[in-house]
């Protein structure tokens, strides 16, 4: 799924080695946390971009382009995840899936609505 | 959370005889009843919610392994089975290939918290290749606990 490694590589060239990283917390919002169905919604938005992204909790870095990966965080409501964005569309890719978390929160329901 | 805290042991199935996504879910539920981890009474209503939340989107994640799972009212703890197929089910799965693996998950409505720590368990290992290996080479479903139970105390398995 990581498609994007070599493009970095071949775009930033010898003359712009700068890497485009982006990082941001996001805090789950949703009362049911990120099982399979936002975990798929994650994956599918994050598989959109170039940028290599990769999510952690206190214990585990994952991959955010793999759904059994993401799975694994286990991330209940109200836990805080980092996001991390590496490649040419980092800035975007954070936006999308920062977006996603925090004010679709994953189109599902919220303690108390 | 652990395999031991939730999976039916008595209620594997080594070799499912169902070659499609529905009888499998039917017999793994089935199975479950007859080992005594649900009552009868719910049974179809059961597999007909797992069936439609696989119709909805498919937990054949890739790597020849499914979850099928619900939350339903009527069950007070978390409860597992798995099914192995060394046929392959046809599950839809995402990367388009036969399942070999499956785990099926009942949760009780009111717990996200515990379904996400079993899911969490499930694909800490099911993401491995070598466990993955391991599950589907098991003859007989006292070799499944046993994996299992080993998984449970070996975090590298």
């Amino acid at each position: 799924m990581n498609l994007d490694k070599q493009y970095i590589g071949t775009k930033a060239g010898k003359e712009t080695l700068e890497k485009v990283v982006h990082e941001m917390e996001v805090e789950i919002k949703n009362s049911d946390g990120l099982h399979m169905r936002p975990a798929m919604q994650f994956v599918d938005i994050a598989n959109k971009f170039d940028s290599e992204i990769t999510v952690s909790n206190a214990q585990t870095n994952v991959d955010g382009k793999s759904i059994m990966q993401i799975s694994m965080l286990a991330a209940t409501y109200g836990s805080k995840l980092k996001i991390r964005a590496e490649g040419p569309d980092a800035q975007e890719a954070i936006n999308a899936l920062r977006e996603l978390v925090e004010e679709k929160h994953f189109d599902e329901p919220m303690p108390g609505r | 959370m652990k395999f031991a805290d939730f999976v039916c042991f008595e209620a594997t199935i080594q070799e499912l005889q169902a070659d499609n996504r529905d009888d499998a879910i039917m017999e793994l539920v089935s199975s479950l009843e007859n080992a005594g981890g649900l009552s009868k009474r719910i049974l179809k209503d059961i597999a007909r919610d797992i069936i439609k939340r696989e119709n909805e989107a498919s937990t054949g994640m890739g790597k020849g392994v499914a979850i099928p799972h619900i939350k339903h009212k009527s069950v007070k703890g978390i409860v597992g089975v798995v099914g192995l197929s060394s046929a392959g089910v046809d599950f839809f799965a995402l990367d388009k290939h036969p399942v070999h693996l499956v785990i099926l998950l009942i949760s009780p409505e009111d717990d996200p918290d515990k379904h996400l720590q079993a899911m969490e368990n499930i694909f800490r290992h099911l993401q491995k290749e070598k466990f993955r290996k391991f599950l589907r080479q098991c003859s007989g479903s006292e070799e499944v606990k046993d994996l299992l139970i080993e998984a449970d105390e070996d975090p590298s398995l």
